[in-house]
């Protein structure tokens, strides 16, 4: 007979309520919102008594996870940058070259002159005067090699060095790149939530994708250009030797040297040498600041390693000038009066008090190793955003309506009782939506309305049977368990090939079509569990209480 | 009164004109491939890459001025659309821009678009630019990769399932059921030109999970009566098992139709592609159930007696379930 455990009644209904529960706060968007905004607002230290007020609005003990509109219904931003990876080989193998030519100084007697060749970024070519020393050349070059730290390049060095008649070339070796690869993103990813966060809009989404790229979507901000703006300024500072002052926008330059542009004063070029002396990556702190002069200006502090280098640096070259590079351009390049131990110094330049702000922002956010391209940038504005939710909601709205009339009128009081599993379905995908933290999107909503249809599926599936088993003259209490019991492998394997697209699609989806895949694969889960246990449970009951001679489905 | 959408009890017969079910079908999908060979789909920004800008202004869009405030820039092929919805207002004139990859740009340009963007808003004073969204060709070029790959894996994963849950000859039935509700859907696409973009993939992979509920429904009623009535022809018994669950085929269609029309209508422009999509695929999924992968099964055949090993006659009656 048709018997369903009290624990197990308990249980379902239990799941309902809670399910329902978490839905709850969608009901009350907005005020919920504010309120959890607020609440955030008073953690962060913002303990005002608007704030309070507004946090009030939502009671504490209610849940208060809403789901996440996505950019498509709530307008924003989407950016898809690459990271250049290749960029900081260059940079490393530039920086390598002093430690390398100061290395083999000493032994000039074997190795002869030791000059940089031109080359493609990335490596180094070194030429000797003494070709019959390049088996000691390239013992020092090797012992300069450093282990790789990371597991996979276990065993291996950061560089590898090889010598061809009196050439040595110098690149990172693959183990090195890799890690290289790993570092850069991590540092970008984490450089470009630092600058979104200054900015401090709500709920950026900042991940990594792939290999070498980094998704970012940031509800609210006016357009991609602007999100670009942001975290595109690489501000990247070096203290650079300077070789020569120019007027010439055309001066010739060496190996290792390069031309840059001053910043305030046109027409003057500065010939430097690429590798820096330190760089902002070795900076701790930047402060907006006023020089002896009271014009504004920026402070700065190195950490101890860039604190060292740069008091070597100015200790072994009093009287030569030095340049400040911000961006490939010189901000200033102050003669060096005197060994300058403790590692802070003052930028100085013809900036504005709000330039120097920024700059400090910038230099404090660090500099992005690596330059970003961006592959795919899309900017949503709220009114389309706004738009589509109310046809969105009508949509789902007329949708829903059409469906549970037509339930009625097809198959009466059970239509009525798969209808009020319907209703619940859908407050059971919204809860669950809630309680992950997924977004809705537009074909999220979408993916709503064909749960709305598909929902009434498995009903339909075990009422039909119902209606043959009732045709074999049966009682109605055995055509109502014959019924559930015989169409539940058809519910199974049809929802479960429906769930293994909902899953293939959001593995291998991005942006909308995951959303589709969320609601899709929510709504299938809940609408096997609506129709199997909660509208069986329903009709249970119902049949208890009346206990019909007859039944008409 | 019950609203009863058929008797019930019916004896269509399905298979008595299969061939030309099955010829027709073919002819379909003949028609719908040579489309997609000859004049391809129409692909959006996704999978081209490229820029799309959806403008929106209180005067009526003039396709002509938006063109030639274009052309001026050299921005070779550009496509301009008015877009109509019933929900607009008569002072919310919307136009879509889509502007091609320009050549040997890797990454996205934000220069081109101010420059469209300054150019429109000379003519056109009030013009806003409600979104924009640029794909670069290296991305586009992996999404339709991936999209392919995507579908592919779909239909090879259900495969494996009714395989394991069914027989060989009911997962290749499915299969290519599928098959022809995608090829249907694509060619459909290509013959009308709607903007082929990534949504329209989730709604192919949709329509391949409906056309897969409908299909196993129907297969599992046909394993359920083969093992009830071991005697009767194939044929009949597939008959009996599409028309017992014929009366379900068409209430969850028509549900689902119900849905998807009201979102079709009243969803807005933006997603009417994708809803479209999903209302053929029901249509073509519900035909493709009842009479592709039901005709492939009557015609590669099913092993009848689960019961016995080859070869070990006498003992068919022996597992009767009754």
């Amino acid at each position: 007979m048709l018997q369903i455990g009290l624990w197990k009644r308990l249980f379902i209904w239990g799941l309902v309520a809670l399910g329902l529960l978490l839905a709850l706060p969608n009901a009350f968007y907005t005020r919920v919102e504010q309120s959890n905004d607020a609440v955030a607002a008073i953690e962060a230290g913002a303990d005002t008594p608007e704030n309070q007020a507004i946090a009030g609005q939502w009671p504490e003990w209610m849940p208060s996870s809403l789901v996440n509109l996505g950019l498509d219904l709530r307008g924003g931003a989407h950016l898809l940058a690459e990271v250049q990876v290749a960029d900081v080989y260059e940079a490393r193998m530039q920086a390598s070259w002093p430690e390398i030519r100061d290395a083999l100084r000493p032994e000039r007697a074997t190795v002869g002159t030791i000059r940089l060749q031109d080359s493609q970024p990335g490596t180094l070519r070194i030429r000797i005067g003494e070709a019959s020393g390049m088996p000691r050349a390239l013992e020092i070059v090797r012992g300069l090699a450093r282990p790789v730290q990371t597991l996979t390049g276990a065993g291996s060095t950061d560089i590898v060095a090889s010598g061809q008649g009196d050439i040595i070339t110098v690149t990172l070796s693959d183990a090195e790149k890799q890690a290289t690869d790993e570092r850069t993103l991590q540092q970008s990813l984490e450089i470009v939530r630092r600058r979104i966060d200054e900015v401090g809009t709500r709920e950026p989404t900042i991940q990594r994708q792939g290999a070498d790229r980094i998704l970012i979507q940031v509800p609210g901000i006016g357009s991609a250009a602007e999100l670009k703006a942001i975290i595109g300024t690489t501000a990247q500072l070096t203290f650079n030797p300077v070789v020569t002052r120019t007027t010439d926008a055309n001066t010739s330059v060496g190996p290792g040297e390069k031309l840059v542009p001053s910043l305030d004063e046109k027409g003057t070029y500065y010939v430097i040498e690429t590798a820096a002396v330190v760089s902002g990556e070795d900076l701790v702190d930047a402060q907006p600041a006023f020089d002896q002069n009271g014009g504004p200006a920026v402070s700065f502090r190195f950490d101890t390693t860039g604190a060292r280098r740069f008091g070597d640096y100015t200790a072994e070259n009093i009287g030569s000038p030095f340049a400040i590079v911000l961006d490939n351009e010189v901000v200033s390049a102050p003669v060096i009066q005197s060994h300058i131990p403790g590692g802070s110094g003052i930028i100085t330049g013809r900036f504005t008090v709000e330039e120097t702000t920024n700059l400090a922002v910038l230099l404090r956010a660090g500099a992005l190793p690596a330059k970003l391209t961006f592959l795919e940038e899309r900017t949503i504005g709220p009114e389309l955003g706004q738009d589509s939710i109310e046809a969105g909601k009508v949509a789902t709205a007329v949708a829903f309506a059409a469906v549970l009339v037509f339930m009625l009128l097809s198959y009466g009081l059970f239509g009525l009782f798969a209808n009020i599993a319907l209703v619940i379905n859908i407050g059971l995908i919204f809860g669950l939506l809630s309680m992950i933290g997924a977004t809705l999107t537009l074909p999220g909503i979408a993916g709503i309305v064909l749960t709305v249809g598909m929902a009434v599926d498995a009903n339909v599936l075990v009422f039909e049977r119902i209606r043959e088993e009732l045709k074999s003259a049966r009682g109605p209490a055995r055509a109502i368990e014959l019924g559930y019991e015989k169409a539940l492998s058809a519910i199974l394997d049809a929802n479960i090939t429906t769930f293994i697209t909902a899953v293939i699609l959001f593995v291998m989806g991005s942006g909308p079509v995951r959303g589709f895949a969320i609601t899709l694969g929510l709504g299938i889960v809940t609408s096997v569990f609506t129709a199997v246990y909660v509208t069986r449970l329903i009709v249970v009951m119902w049949y208890e209480r009346r206990r019909p001679k007859q039944i008409e489905v | 009164m019950r609203l009863k959408l058929v008797p019930d009890e019916t004896h269509f017969d399905f298979f008595g004109r299969w061939k030309l079910w099955l010829g027709l079908s073919a002819l379909m999908v003949v028609i719908g491939f040579s489309s997609f060979l000859l004049q391809g789909l129409n692909y959006g920004i996704d999978f081209r890459g490229g820029t799309t800008i959806r403008t929106e202004s209180t005067q009526a869009v003039d396709i002509g001025q938006y063109r030639d405030a274009i052309a001026t820039l050299g921005l070779g092929d550009i496509s301009i659309t008015e877009v109509f919805d019933p929900s607009f207002g008569p002072d919310k004139n919307v136009a879509m821009i889509r502007i091609q990859a320009q050549d040997e740009q890797e990454a996205v340009t934000p220069e081109t678009i101010d420059a469209v963007e300054a150019a429109l808003a000379v003519v056109v004073p009030d013009i806003k630019f409600i979104s924009v969204e640029s794909v670069g060709p290296k991305v586009s070029g992996e999404l339709i990769q991936t999209a392919v790959l995507a579908v592919v894996l779909a239909i090879g994963a259900v495969l494996v399932y009714i395989w394991l849950r069914f027989e060989w000859q009911f997962a290749l039935g499915a299969v290519v059921a599928l098959v022809h509700d995608v090829v249907l859907t694509i060619g459909v696409f290509s013959e009308v030109q709607i903007r082929f973009d990534l949504a329209i993939i989730a709604a192919l992979l949709t329509i391949v999970g409906y056309s897969l509920n409908d299909t196993v429904v129907v297969f599992d009623r046909v394993r359920e009566n083969l093992r009830k009535y071991k005697n009767r022809p194939l044929k009949e018994v597939l008959n009996l098992s599409i028309n017992e669950t014929l009366s379900r085929t068409l209430m969850t269609s028509l549900t689902t139709l119900l849905a998807l029309i009201a979102l079709y209508v009243l969803g807005g422009d933006v997603i009417r592609g994708f809803v479209f999509a999903m209302i053929w695929g029901v249509v073509v999924g519900t035909y493709s159930s009842i009479f592709v992968a039901s005709t492939i099964l009557l015609y590669l055949g099913v092993k009848r007696d689960w019961t016995k090993q080859d070869g070990n006659a006498g003992n068919q009656y022996a597992n009767i379930d009754a």
